[in-house]
C-alpha cells in the first residue's frame, strides 16, 4: 500500500480516505488521518496511551464512535494520538490502545480544530484492500 | 450555452428558484433556493441541490426545503438551509442544527470613531487577544464545577449577568433573551459537560472571530438610529462564536440516539446525517432539551466575552463604560431549532424551524422582538470574511411569509480549506490585510489562509440577494479594522 490515507476537499469541512490491507489497518489509518489534520504527526511522540472500547450497531457507526472518542480525548485531555493498536474489531465492537502525548505548544503546531465525525459521505469498503471515507466537521 | 442547473430549476423570479419534487423521488415538498443566476453556477458545482432535496425527505416538512443565498455544501443539511416541520406529526433533526449549536453573532456599538481607534488598534487587538482566550485547545479563565455548569445550561445569559459579566440590558437585546426555555441538564451526557467546563468563556478556532469595525455605509438611517448607529466611522465590535465542545458533544450524542430512533420509527432517509425522530417522541424531546442547554451555554459564552471586550476598551482608551457607550445592539443564533408559529393555508401551525447556518429575521411588530426594535424589525447580523465587510439588516414580513422568518447568516465558503491553503500563506494574508489597514492576530497563523477573503463568496452579493428578495432589509455596513481569529 503506497499511501495510508489522503485528504479530500470539501468546501466547508474536510474529508479523508484511509486505506488498509485489512479493516483494522484502515480504521487505524483513518485515526491517523484525523490527527494529521490537527497537527504534524511527526512531531508527536508515544509517551502515553489510552484504551478505548466502543460498541455500536454496525461497523460504520463503530468508526464514527471511535473517532469521536479520540476527538473527545483531544478536547478534554489535550492528547495528540499518532499510533493505534486495534486489538479487537468486529461489526459491533472495537477495542484499541491508542498512543500519543499531551499537547505541548512549544513543539506541536496545532492546525485545525475538529468538532466531530459526520455520517455524510461515510463509506467503509471492504473490497480488494479496505478503504474508508469519512467527513469531519471542522 | 445553458448551464446544467437550468434543466433542473424552475425560475420563479430573479432571486427565487424552485427544485421541483420530481427532482428526486421521496421529496415531500419542493426545494426553494434564494440566489442570483450568477450564484447558481457555483451552487451547481457543489451539487447542494442534492442536499436541499434530501432535507425535503424529512417527515412533516412543510412549505419548501429552503436554501438561503449563502447556501453551500454541508454534511446532511446544506449550510444555509432552513426546514420547518410540524410539531404535531413532524420530526426534529440534530443535523438540521449542526455540531456548533447556537453558533451566533453579537454586535456591540460604541461612541468611539475610527479616527480615535486606528492609532491604538494594535494595542487594542493585543489586549483583546490576552483577555479573550482563543485558538485550538484554549481553556477559559472561568472556573465552574458541574453543579455551576448546570446553572449555565439552564440560565444562559442570566447566569453570566448574575456573575457580573455584562448587564441586564444585554439580555433584552439577545434572541430568546439569552435563555432558551426547556433546557434540561439531565439530558446532557457527562462527556458533554466535561468538554464544556474548561471551554466556557473562549472564542474557539476555525471561522470564529472577534472583529473591531467601522461603519462605512448607512442604508436606513432610522433603523440604524434605533440600534445606536448614527455616523460613518462609528466603531462597532462583532463577536462570532458558539457552544464550543459542549455543543459538539451534545450533537454527536444525539445523532447516535436519533440514528437508532430513525430505524425505530420506520423513517427512510437518503443521508444518515439527517437522523431524526418525531418532535413529540421521547428521543425528539430529549434532544430539544439538551439542545436548549447548548444554546444557553453559547449565550453565556458570548455574554462573558462581551464583558471582557468592554473591560479591554475601557483599559485601552482610559474611558468609563458610560463614555464609551458599548451597548449591545443584538445577539442572534444561526445554528438552532426553534418552536414557532406560522400560518399555512390560513391555519395557524406550530412548527419546529431548523436553521442550519441561517438567521432568524422577524419583522417589525413581532411579539418576540424587544420594544426598542418593535417599529423597525429584529436586527440581523451578517458577518463577512475578515478582508471585506459585515452587514446589519432587519427582518421583514416577506421572511415571515416565505422563509419561516429566516435569512442568510454569512458569506458562505467558495473554496475548501485545503484549496485556500494551497494557494495562500497565512503570513501573506496578514501582510495583505495590514496593507489595507486591517490588523489580524490569530492563534495559528497557518490556519489564517483558510479564512482569507478568497475562500469566501463576497458577502455583498449574498446580502444583496437577501435584500432584493425581501427576506431582510439592509440597514448598515461596516469594514474591519482589527480582527482576532481563533
Amino acid at each position: 500500500m503506497e499511501k495510508d490515507f489522503e485528504i479530500i476537499d470539501h468546501t466547508a469541512d474536510v474529508g479523508i480516505i484511509a486505506y488498509g490491507a485489512d479493516i483494522s489497518q484502515a480504521f487505524a489509518n483513518a485515526a491517523r488521518a484525523l490527527f494529521s489534520l490537527i497537527t504534524e504527526l511527526d512531531s508527536v511522540n508515544e509517551v502515553l496511551h489510552r484504551d478505548i472500547e466502543v460498541t455500536a450497531s454496525n461497523q460504520e457507526s463503530l468508526l464514527v464512535e471511535w473517532l469521536n472518542e479520540l476527538i473527545y480525548l483531544f478536547d478534554v485531555e489535550h492528547i495528540l494520538f499518532k499510533r493505534f493498536d486495534i486489538t479487537k474489531l468486529n461489526h459491533t465492537q472495537l477495542k484499541a490502545r491508542n498512543y500519543g502525548e499531551k499537547v505541548d505548544k512549544s513543539k506541536h503546531k496545532l492546525k485545525i480544530g475538529v468538532k466531530a465525525t459526520t455520517y455524510h459521505m461515510l463509506k467503509v469498503d471492504k473490497g480488494n484492500g479496505c478503504q474508508i471515507q469519512v467527513l469531519f466537521d471542522i | 450555452m445553458s448551464a446544467p442547473w437550468q434543466k433542473i430549476l424552475n425560475k420563479i423570479d430573479d432571486y427565487r428558484w424552485e427544485i421541483p419534487k420530481s427532482y428526486k423521488a421521496g421529496m415531500s415538498v419542493p426545494g426553494l433556493i434564494f440566489a442570483s443566476e450568477a450564484m447558481l453556477n457555483h451552487i451547481w458545482q457543489e451539487q447542494v441541490f442534492q442536499q436541499v432535496a434530501n432535507v425535503a425527505f424529512l417527515p412533516g416538512i412543510v412549505g419548501y426545503s429552503l436554501a438561503m443565498p449563502d447556501i453551500h455544501w454541508g454534511y446532511g443539511f446544506p449550510i444555509g438551509g432552513v426546514a420547518a416541520t410540524k410539531v404535531k406529526d413532524g420530526v426534529v433533526s440534530p443535523g438540521g442544527v449542526g455540531f456548533d449549536i447556537n453558533c451566533g453573532v453579537r454586535l456591540l456599538r460604541t461612541n468611539l470613531t475610527e479616527k480615535e481607534v486606528k492609532p491604538k488598534i494594535e494595542q487594542l487587538i493585543a489586549e483583546l487577544f490576552v483577555e479573550i482566550p482563543s485558538g485550538l485547545g484554549s481553556t477559559g479563565k472561568i472556573r465552574v464545577n458541574e453543579k455551576e455548569l448546570e446553572k449555565v445550561l439552564t440560565k444562559g445569559s442570566y447566569w453570566a449577568v448574575g456573575k457580573g459579566y455584562g448587564e441586564a440590558e444585554d439580555i433584552v437585546a439577545t434572541e430568546e433573551s439569552g435563555c432558551m426555555k426547556g433546557a434540561n441538564p439531565d439530558k446532557v451526557s457527562s462527556k458533554a459537560k466535561k468538554r464544556g467546563i474548561p471551554q466556557l468563556g473562549t472564542l474557539g478556532s476555525g471561522n470564529h472571530f472577534l472583529e473591531v469595525e467601522g461603519v462605512d455605509e448607512i442604508y436606513d438611517p432610522e433603523a440604524a438610529k434605533a440600534m445606536g448607529i448614527g455616523d460613518i466611522g462609528q466603531v462597532l465590535i462583532l463577536i462570532h462564536t458558539g457552544s464550543r465542545g459542549f455543543g459538539h458533544e451534545v450533537c454527536s450524542d444525539y445523532i447516535r440516539v436519533l440514528s437508532e430512533a430513525t430505524k425505530k420509527y420506520g423513517i427512510t432517509l437518503p443521508d444518515r446525517q439527517l437522523a431524526c425522530a418525531p418532535v413529540g417522541s421521547p428521543e425528539g424531546q430529549d434532544y430539544l432539551q439538551a439542545m436548549a442547554c447548548a444554546a444557553n451555554y453559547a449565550w453565556a459564552n458570548r455574554q462573558c466575552i462581551t464583558h471582557w471586550v468592554r473591560e479591554s476598551l475601557m483599559k485601552v482608551f482610559g474611558k468609563s463604560r458610560t463614555e464609551l457607550g458599548m451597548q449591545q445592539v443584538y445577539d442572534v443564533a444561526h445554528n438552532i431549532a426553534k418552536i414557532e408559529e406560522y400560518p399555512i393555508d390560513g391555519k395557524k401551525h406550530t412548527l419546529c424551524v431548523h436553521r442550519k447556518g441561517a438567521t432568524r429575521a422577524f419583522p417589525a411588530g413581532h411579539p418576540d422582538i424587544p420594544d426598542i426594535y418593535k417599529s423597525i424589525g429584529q436586527p440581523v447580523l451578517i458577518p463577512g470574511d475578515m478582508g471585506r465587510c459585515s452587514y446589519i439588516l432587519v427582518g421583514t414580513q416577506t421572511a415571515m411569509k416565505e422563509s419561516f422568518g429566516s435569512t442568510c447568516h454569512g458569506a458562505g465558503r467558495v473554496q475548501s480549506r485545503a484549496a485556500a491553503k494551497r494557494s495562500l500563506r497565512g503570513a501573506d494574508v496578514v501582510r495583505a490585510l495590514a496593507a489595507r489597514g486591517i490588523i489580524v492576530k490569530a492563534g495559528s497563523i497557518g490556519s489564517l489562509a483558510e479564512e482569507a477573503s478568497e475562500a469566501y463568496k463576497d458577502v455583498t452579493e449574498v446580502v444583496d440577494v437577501a435584500h432584493k428578495a425581501g427576506i431582510s432589509h439592509k440597514v448598515a455596513r461596516a469594514i474591519p479594522i482589527g480582527v482576532i481569529k481563533g
